[in-house]
């Protein structure tokens, strides 16, 4: 009731009608499409009956290859929306010049540039190395699932709590406007007194413990459920660069969370942390949020030299050259990265001694990368190469990212980076490693992984079309940038005054269109594959003569992944099963025990958008309700003893006699 | 792992076991590498008092406001149930579900005794007008201990779950699991509030 | 609906029982050691800064520390049955690998800030920075 402000403010907190933002036409015509977009895909899941089928066999699932499956899907939906950041932002430098402002104002530019930032990196990145992770690692080491198969859903739909805080955050109120680490004093209650700040702490908060909580499951897993011979230095590559990634995941999340708890205590509590008075101390929150944020950007690309050192061996046909090198080389990038943080902020004035110091460290990392690159390269030497798709990725990754290692280590000099920081170079930098890494080594993976997980592969014209795009696309949209720094445009500016700068903005932009064409391409690529999904079929298991063990089972794989647990001899170990003449047995099953679904992952994860939400609009009754909630939830659940089944012999019989039969087709 | 015996290269070896190997449960090292994680909050917080803890912005310092007795009294309380709590321990070794259930509560009251000293020692000090508002000093203070409290009361919570449990379903393998998960939590919160009661009282006091 | 859930998890978690979990829980005399080292352990740093004992404070303080380390073993070995061989070795690897990284996040936090506050700050001694508001 209007007539009574105290209790509406009570019901509603901050939240108002004026936090619509109604009166942004960009906003309205997105929200109209995803009203429309989301109607249409309820009404065809109603339409076809696919509730229950949804709600059992995907939402509820604790099946490693599902989760899997459902973090990629993330990653590529908040993929398609912080791209559209990228390009919005492209498009506005490309046009602001001089007396034109360009379309964004810049309330709405500053809350674009850091939206982009935030999905790509924790909610694009992110659930696609994880769920490549989560999908690959069971099998490559012949498991069955998991360590934690419900802490796995969990983890999931807490991740997608998070990226749903992020999203409804686009139509309720605003984002942040800090740029995507929200540095104090800019994010602190004073200079930042609206809920974008909030809505970043609390989607990245929620989105943290899924992550934090998959790294503990995935550690569990690799160390304690490995087959049979399968020692650590007989482990494939991927493997140990998962392995490292959790390690560094359990080790640099806490940080995150700690340092987001002080933000936030400065926001409602009202303490000193970051402030500027009483004794607070900004440069403390951007020290602790490094010493997360530089293994962050190895947690994203480790898992990447992992795909490539698998591709790379299948597709030559060979070995991996140096196989314990690349171990030792991803053990020491893991240590080195704890250890190199400073760099981010050389100008902050700690001085020559400490400068000097994380410069080093900084440099040093480039020897255990640069071995691995070798190594790569070695591997190819005289091997039989077949330019499939996930080789091409892989061949535009090691071009693309040796540049940007390149700008890397001038950037680790301090003197260097005194003229180079903030400007438009470092910018070129990062994405010169993140998209030359991390975007390539995904799209590798899923192009390699796609036919096991689905059982047919995806068409290889348009992934020709993706890549070279891709490729092309972000030498246009990037090299500019390299210019423009040197130049000394700083980043994160909506407007320019000299219009002599205007032409590298707009080569700039039209590599953007590449790209867009790129991820176009990806996408009808999927469209296609599925819709020649019989011409594209894998019926061997083993679509690309692979090494490792996921290739030994059918495509895609029983629930139960292997019907009965290889033994390894060797980190090739499919490949030896093939050289030295394995047999696949046709009888002998047995009945099989598994982890039983639950719902309780996705119930908690609601409460907890609903606890973010609350906490964002202050509205406490909401919070405090949603936070008793998921306790009173997860004690529930522990009374839950019943967690687990048989898959009866018959079934198991029925799924393998299947298999039998489509080889026995093959041959 | 029991890594296979060696094989002969003239024949085919064995590719794939045929009775179900043994997996042992990963309850333990996961919940362990959990706790890692955790002491990197804690990290975190100490770090964080190290550089803001001497930040008194002209508002009280340690020597005003800490009563080291009390916090002597509040460490007592917390060595107590980590010994009380090792007994429960021992009670469920020996499959005594009557007096793991008397331990358990025991060590309940001693840890619920320190959770309401410590609401006194932070009324106490918010009453003096020095609460986490007043300096970078006592943000940091209240934050780290406030932390720690937090973590008790979660032990507290999870202790009553378990004693329900283990009273209605007994000493099974599942419920001695979930003991021993809580026993390494309650023991490392034993070994922060070392950290604490050492760096943040006592090297707060001498200045 | 109790009977099931006990027979159950009995049924499908024995065989995880005696794989590495249930060894090692110390016994009567492992606790009590514990409890009376970390008794006399907490006592004495109280008492040097209670009664202030030592003349320096600056020996005091290395003294608390040094106790303070003790005193962690101590429970790590009595209250944590840690030892090198549970889990195959994998939980004392996860604690060096902890200790390391939460060495480096806090002396490295305090020597980077260290730097920072005298380079950016240099007329500001300790004393006005406790009472600057």
């Amino acid at each position: 009731m209007p007539s009574n402000p105290d209790l509406l403010k009570l019901i509603f907190g901050r939240l108002s009608l004026d936090s619509f933002p109604y009166h942004e036409p960009i906003l309205v015509v997105t929200f109209i499409g995803v009203v429309l977009g989301g109607l249409a895909v309820l009404g065809a899941i109603t339409y076809f009956g696919k509730w229950t089928y949804l709600w059992q066999e995907w939402i509820t699932s604790v099946d490693h290859k599902k989760i899997g499956v459902m973090y990629i899907i993330l990653g590529l939906i908040m993929l398609l929306r912080g791209f559209s950041d990228a390009l919005m932002m492209r498009a506005q430098q490309a046009m602001a010049f001089g007396d034109s402002q360009g379309f964004l104002p810049p309330h709405h530019y500053d809350q674009v540039f850091t939206a982009h930032g935030v999905i790509m990196i924790f909610f694009a990145a992110m659930p696609f190395v994880t769920g490549l992770m989560n999908f690959v690692v069971p099998l490559q080491i012949g498991a069955r699932d998991v360590s934690f198969p419900y802490l796995n859903n969990f983890s999931f739909w807490m991740t997608a709590a998070g990226a749903i805080i992020i999203m409804i955050s686009l139509f309720v109120g605003e984002f942040a406007k800090t740029g995507w680490l929200a540095y104090p004093p800019l994010s602190d209650i004073s200079h930042s007194p609206g809920v974008g700040v909030d809505y970043y702490i609390w989607g990245l908060q929620i989105a943290g413990l899924g992550t934090l909580l998959s790294g503990v499951n995935l550690i569990a897993t690799i160390v304690k459920m490995r087959a049979p011979g399968m020692s650590m230095m007989k482990m494939p590559v991927f493997t140990w660069t998962a392995l490292c990634t959790n390690v560094l995941i359990v080790a640099a999340f806490p940080v995150l969370t700690a340092v987001l708890v002080l933000l936030s205590l400065d926001r409602y509590v009202g303490t000193h942390f970051f402030t500027n008075d009483m004794g607070g101390n900004v440069m403390m929150y951007i020290n602790l949020i490094w010493i997360w944020g530089h293994p962050e950007v190895y947690i994203l690309i480790l898992p990447c030299f992992g795909v490539f050192s698998e591709i790379v061996a299948t597709f030559c046909g060979k070995r991996l050259f140096g196989y314990s090198s690349m171990v030792y080389a991803t053990v020491v990038i893991t240590i080195l990265s704890y250890l190199v943080w400073l760099h981010h902020f050389f100008t902050m004035g700690s001085g020559a001694s400490v400068n000097s110091f994380f410069g080093i460290t900084t440099m040093i990392i480039s020897i255990p990368t640069g071995a691995k690159m070798f190594n790569w390269l070695f591997t190819m030497y005289k091997g039989r190469i077949r330019f499939e798709v996930p080789m091409l990725w892989t061949i535009g990754f090691m071009l693309t990212f040796v540049i940007g290692g390149m700008t890397g280590v001038l950037l680790a000099v301090p003197p260097a980076d005194f003229v180079l920081h903030n400007s438009l170079f470092l910018i070129a930098h990062f994405h010169n490693v993140i998209i030359g890494g991390v975007v390539f080594g995904v799209f590798a993976g899923i192009t390699y992984w796609f036919p096991k997980a689905f059982g047919f592969k995806l068409d290889p014209f348009w992934g020709k079309m993706s890549f070279w795009f891709w490729f092309i696309g972000f030498y246009f949209a990037f090299m500019p940038l390299y210019v423009l720094g040197l130049m000394g445009v700083t980043r994160r500016l909506n407007h320019f005054d000299d219009p002599s700068l205007q032409i590298w903005f707009v080569i700039a932009a039209f590599g953007a269109v590449l790209i867009a064409c790129g991820i176009g391409s990806f996408v009808i690529q999927l469209v296609v594959s599925v819709m020649r999904r019989d011409k594209l079929r894998d019926e061997t298991g083993d679509p690309w003569h692979g090494r490792t063990l996921e290739w030994s089972t059918s495509s895609p794989p029983p629930e139960y992944n292997y019907a009965f647990t290889p033994v390894v001899y060797d980190h090739d170990a499919w490949w030896d099963m093939k050289q030295r003449g394995f047999v696949r047995p046709t009888e002998g099953f047995k009945s099989i025990h598994m982890p039983k679904g639950t719902g309780t992952g996705a119930i908690i994860a609601a409460l907890a958008v609903a606890l973010g939400f609350g906490m964002v609009w202050h509205m406490w009754w909401l919070a405090i309700l949603a936070f008793v909630g998921m306790i009173a939830v997860a004690i529930g659940h522990s009374f839950n003893y019943d967690r687990d089944f048989h898959i009866p012999a018959e079934e198991v019989i029925e799924t393998e006699e299947a298999r039998t039969k489509l080889l026995a087709k093959q041959a | 792992m029991a890594t296979q015996t060696a094989v002969h290269e003239t024949q085919t070896p064995v590719f794939l076991a045929k009775e179900e190997p043994h997996a042992p449960s990963s309850t333990m090292l996961g919940f362990w590498i959990y706790l890692m994680s955790d002491c990197l909050i804690f990290a975190v917080l100490f770090a964080t008092h190290g550089v803001l803890g001497r930040n008194y912005a002209a508002g009280p310092g340690p020597q005003q406001l800490f009563d080291l007795p009390l916090v002597a009294i509040n460490t007592s309380m917390l060595l107590f149930s980590s010994i009380t709590y090792g007994f429960a321990m021992l009670a469920m070794e020996k499959d005594k579900k009557q007096a793991t259930l008397v331990w358990l509560g025991i060590t309940g009251l001693f840890g619920a005794a320190f959770v309401g000293l410590e609401l006194y020692e932070f009324s106490h000090m918010i009453m003096e007008g020095a609460g986490p508002q007043r300096s970078a000093f006592l943000s940091s203070f209240f934050t780290l201990v406030g932390t720690h409290g937090t973590h008790v009361t979660v032990g507290i919570i999870w202790l009553i779950t378990l004693m329900v449990q283990v009273g209605k379903y007994g000493l099974g393998a599942e419920n001695k699991r979930r003991l021993m998960c809580l026993s390494l939590f309650w023991h490392f919160l034993d070994v922060i509030w070392i950290g604490v009661f050492s760096f943040v009282y006592l090297m707060g006091v001498l200045g | 609906m109790t009977s099931h859930a006990t027979e159950h998890s009995h049924g499908h978690d024995g065989h995880d029982h005696g794989h590495g979990e249930t060894e090692g829980h110390g016994s009567f005399k492992g606790y009590m050691t514990g409890f009376i080292l970390s008794v006399i352990l907490t006592a004495i740093p109280f008492w040097l800064v209670m009664a202030d004992v030592l003349s320096s404070p600056t020996a005091t303080a290395l003294a608390v520390m040094l106790l303070a380390v003790v005193q962690i073993v101590v429970h790590m070995v009595y209250f944590l049955h840690m030892n090198s061989k549970s889990e195959g070795g994998w939980t004392m690897l996860a604690l060096i690998f902890t200790i390391v990284i939460v060495a480096i996040a806090i002396s490295g936090s305090l020597w980077v800030m260290y730097h920072l506050n005298t380079n950016m700050m240099p007329a500001m001694t300790e004393g006005m920075m406790k009472t600057m508001p």
